[in-house]
């Protein structure tokens, strides 16, 4: 029976997980994909909010500003990109301006630092491609941006190789009360035992707490259409770019990417079927709307679009509490944005709950870095010919775009959490994210993959059964 | 691999491969080829279909055919090649990085770069073609190294949206392995295909062809399960009321070659607009001294047989930068005028003697129509054609007499 086990790979439940593996717990990650972060932790805008938007005494704004304090640090100790790079809310005309002071005002009160409203001179002079009908903004030095998936693997991969399990394709169906902990089944029925159960499982959280009797909440899904653009364009813009909140949101952003390129969305509209789809409505709104804050966005270096469906629930604040129902049942729920920003501080917080109920003790071994062996192509040229001298598969370059190398690919699939399918090696190694979107690479990637899984080609899959990429071989 | 090179081919698909041979029989003796596949050739080796080699040789070869006539005349001589090999980056002082697992990373700078990198396809994402990522999403020629290299088949029941080349071939092929193509469709109202390839591949097959239509949605979470297919009106917008829906586990992509000139921006050599390729002179030589570029990275050509001709016009040209040094340029431009969408080269330099032979693309189908060639208005050669396409590149050539007439620019334009 393990101590505490975790519902759901996303940026929360990745990050919880790593904290628990500071204490000598027995844990362990239950993730209903073939992969982890399969969710909105994949497809969001990868933005560090200052937090100046949440409302003050929320749990939102309390969870953002000491994330995005705590951020640099977190990202530095797993090996993941964080770029501070600052944010901006444009404001076009006069009640915009009204707006960025209450915004201003509310940031103050959350405990933002830096926090400046700037004129359109030097808003033109930092972001020389905003609008000229822009007039004013106001300045968060502190924001930044990190990949989501990098962060929420990387803190799943530090969490293992400090011993924790994880399971994946396990979709939770049913939970047995037991004497002291629960018995959880999975669809197919496999089973786990936890004494406590952490439900982090975004868009699926409803069906998680009802499984265990908790009925408190409902989340229902928002979905967020993007356009991602080619690096060529990765200096378009070099801060974060939101128009002057409404009612309905934030709207849609201008953004760099730490991976430099360009993100563009995302829309927000509510959803009854949470299916991850672009519309032909979502991505014109995208493209209209980078219009109005960058007339020339260079939307003719689109190289995807993709979806995000995002958990809210009503009441407008995350959920980060023992079920009323349910004791030993902890529900972090309705974490929409500024969930990434937030996860290492409700990580720590949900660490201190479950400390205070099965009193563990730090572990002495605990390591707490991950080496970015995932940016080879970053590295000196005298650090590469000794990587490539070790290990001659470093020299040899998969995905040509990102210049990906064989080696980078090897130590996606023997390393936590392992991959085991296209995607999976994708959102480790970026192999097939760039401008050929993997027309070249991917025959070779599944080649790999099923080299060193040691099945046949027609086993390997874009992301789980049912997603095999060819279906026999040829006659 | 030598400490210095005179010539450095990046790429040893078919330009690189004919520039190669055409350099070393021009004189240059000292030459080296960076192909990053495990084998020469390029993608002419996953094409095994035939109709290679009709213009240059009079018979039709399959690619693998005709790259191997080509890598046979570069066995033949003493010209280095390293397979496996990645080119990171190009400098303008003509700086080549390159990997591999042999060497590690390593720089070359020789006397002269020749640039055929070739080109990739457009995919789905360029165009936000709308709905889900599921399983069963390939760019034709993705699909084709499924095929013909790797031995496997990518689904059943295939819709192709775009009717380029590599679409209608692709639409035979799968044909042929099992598959039933259930439509091409076409944003144009015509294909940029060639017309040979719409009989012997859909025609030929019963697999209908759909102008003026696009996929407005792709659907399937796992796998994909169908697509919805709309008209469009003459401004390219989907047409409400106008769907259908094919039931399908696979979807296509052949929607146009992007030349993969990420080295060439990377070195700042100039690049037109309309070929999203270098600037270049009639020797194939770009605006950098001594860099040249031939085959797909320059322009797209429709035929392998032009690669070759176009390829070894650079080869000779970087032999003769070696040998004779760099020679003072005395350029004229040549530009697209009405109806034409681009014109390479796109200068002409005229203290280079002979013969100029221009190659440029018409922007729709044009019957019975005329091609002139002027300059400061007056007209210096003409062509009359019975049908130009967009599909098929045209050709004018230019004695040195002609151009010797022409007082400014040269203009290309089609009038009907």
């Amino acid at each position: 029976m393990y101590d505490v086990i975790v519902v759901g790979g996303g940026v929360i439940g990745g990050t919880i997980l790593r904290a628990l593996s500071k204490y000598n717990y027995s844990i362990c990650l239950l993730e209903k994909e073939n992969d982890v972060c399969m969710g909105q932790s994949k497809a969001n805008s990868g933005i560090v909010h200052a937090g100046f938007d949440a409302h003050v005494g929320t749990l939102k704004a309390k969870f953002n500003v000491l994330g995005c304090q705590m951020m640099p640090d977190y990202a530095k100790e797993l090996g993941v990109k964080y770029l501070n790079c600052g944010s901006l809310v444009v404001a076009f005309n006069e009640s915009d301006v009204a707006m960025l002071n209450n915004l201003l005002e509310r940031g103050e009160k959350n405990g933002v630092k830096e926090l400046e409203i700037i004129d359109s001179a030097k808003l033109h002079e930092l972001e020389p491609n905003v609008s000229p009908n822009a007039i004013a903004a106001l300045y968060a030095p502190t924001a930044g941006i990190i990949c989501p998936y990098c962060l929420t693997i990387a803190a799943i991969g530090n969490a293992m190789d400090n011993g924790a399990d994880l399971i994946t394709n396990f979709e939770l169906t049913k939970v047995e009360k037991m004497d002291r902990g629960f018995k959880l089944y999975s669809k197919d029925n496999k089973t786990v035992e936890g004494k406590v159960v952490i439900n982090c499982a975004g868009i699926g959280s409803t069906k998680v707490a009802n499984a265990f009797g908790d009925y408190s909440f409902e989340i229902k899904g928002k979905r967020g259409e993007y356009i991602l653009l080619d690096r060529e364009s990765g200096d378009f813009v070099s801060h974060t770019l939101f128009f002057t909140p409404t009612e309905k949101g934030k709207g849609i952003l201008v953004s760099g990417t730490a991976d430099h390129n360009i993100i563009l969305g995302p829309t927000s509209e509510k959803v009854e079927d949470i299916t991850p789809i672009t519309t032909q409505k979502g991505l014109a709104e995208v493209m209209a709307k980078a219009k109005i804050m960058c007339p020339n966005t260079p939307i003719y270096n689109s190289i995807t679009s993709f979806t995000g469906v995002r958990a809210y629930t009503e009441k407008g604040d995350f959920i980060i509490e023992e079920s009323k129902a349910v004791d030993n049942l902890i529900n972090c729920v309705g974490i929409e944005s500024p969930g990434l920003t937030s996860a290492p501080a409700i990580a720590e917080y949900v660490c201190e709950m479950i400390n205070n109920k099965l009193h563990g003790e730090k572990k002495a071994d605990f390591n707490g870095t991950r080496t970015p062996e995932y940016f080879f192509k970053d590295l000196s040229v005298a650090e590469k010919n000794e990587i490539i001298k070790k290990d001659p598969s470093f020299g040899r370059i998969i995905c040509r775009c990102e210049q990906i190398t064989e080696g980078e690919i090897i130590k996606a699939i023997r390393e936590n959490p392992p991959a085991r399918d296209i995607d999976a090696i994708k959102r480790r190694t970026r192999s097939g994210m760039g401008r050929c979107q993997g027309g070249f690479c991917q025959p070779q990637v599944a080649e790999i993959l099923a080299r060193e899984l040691g099945v046949e080609l027609t086993e390997i899959t874009k992301n789980g059964v049912g997603s095999e990429l060819v279906i026999a071989k040829t006659k | 691999m030598k400490e210095n090179y005179d010539i450095v081919i990046i790429g040893g698909g078919p330009a690189g491969l004919a520039a190669a041979v055409s350099a070393y029989d021009n004189g240059a003796k000292n030459i080296l080829i960076l192909e990053r596949e495990p084998r020469l050739g390029g993608i002419l080796n996953q094409c095994i279909h035939n109709g290679f080699g009709l213009t240059r040789f009079k018979e039709s070869l399959s690619g693998p055919e005709y790259a191997y006539r080509f890598i046979k005349e570069v066995e033949a001589r003493d010209i280095d090649v390293l397979l496996n090999t990645t080119v990171l980056s190009l400098e303008d002082n003509k700086t080549i990085t390159a990997i591999n697992s042999e060497y590690g990373v390593f720089s070359i700078t020789p006397k002269a770069v020749i640039l055929s990198m070739g080109c990739r396809e457009r995919s789905r994402g360029a165009l936000n073609i709308p709905g889900s990522r599921p399983a069963g999403i390939y760019s034709a020629g993705t699909a084709q190294k499924y095929v013909n290299i790797k031995g496997y088949l990518p689904g059943k029941r295939v819709v192709i949206l775009g009717s380029g080349d590599i679409g209608l071939i692709m639409a035979r092929r799968m044909t042929l392995e099992g598959a039933k193509v259930l439509a091409v469709c076409e944003i144009m109202p015509y294909s940029s295909g060639l017309r040979r390839n719409i009989e012997q591949c859909l025609n030929d097959f019963n697999i209908p062809l759909y102008l003026n239509h696009t996929i407005t949605k792709i659907e399937g979470t796992s796998r994909v399960t169908g697509v919805v297919v709309s008209k469009v009106d003459e401004n390219k917008q989907p047409i409400e009321g106008t769907e259908m829906h094919f039931d399908c586990d696979t979807v296509l992509f052949s929607v146009g070659l992007i030349p993969e000139n990420e080295l060439t921006k990377g070195a700042g050599i100039e690049q037109s607009r309309n070929t999203r390729g270098a600037v270049v002179y009639q020797n194939r030589e770009t605006m950098i001294d001594g860099i040249f570029a031939c085959g797909n990275v320059l322009q797209v050509h429709d035929l392998v047989d032009f690669v070759s001709e176009e390829s070894e016009i650079a080869g000779a040209c970087a032999a003769n930068y070696v040998l004779n040094g760099r020679q003072e340029h005395n350029p004229i431009s040549c530009i697209n005028g009405d109806n034409i969408s681009y014109v390479l080269p796109q200068k002409i330099d005229k203290n280079i003697p002979g013969n100029v032979k221009l190659f440029f693309r018409v922007r729709n189908t044009f019957k019975h129509c005329k091609i002139v060639v002027e300059s400061n208005g007056v007209v210096l050669q003409e062509k009359k054609k019975l049908i130009c396409v967009p599909g098929e590149m045209e050709t004018v050539i230019l004695s040195s007499d002609v151009i010797a007439k022409a007082e400014g620019d040269i203009v290309v334009r089609l009038e009907c």
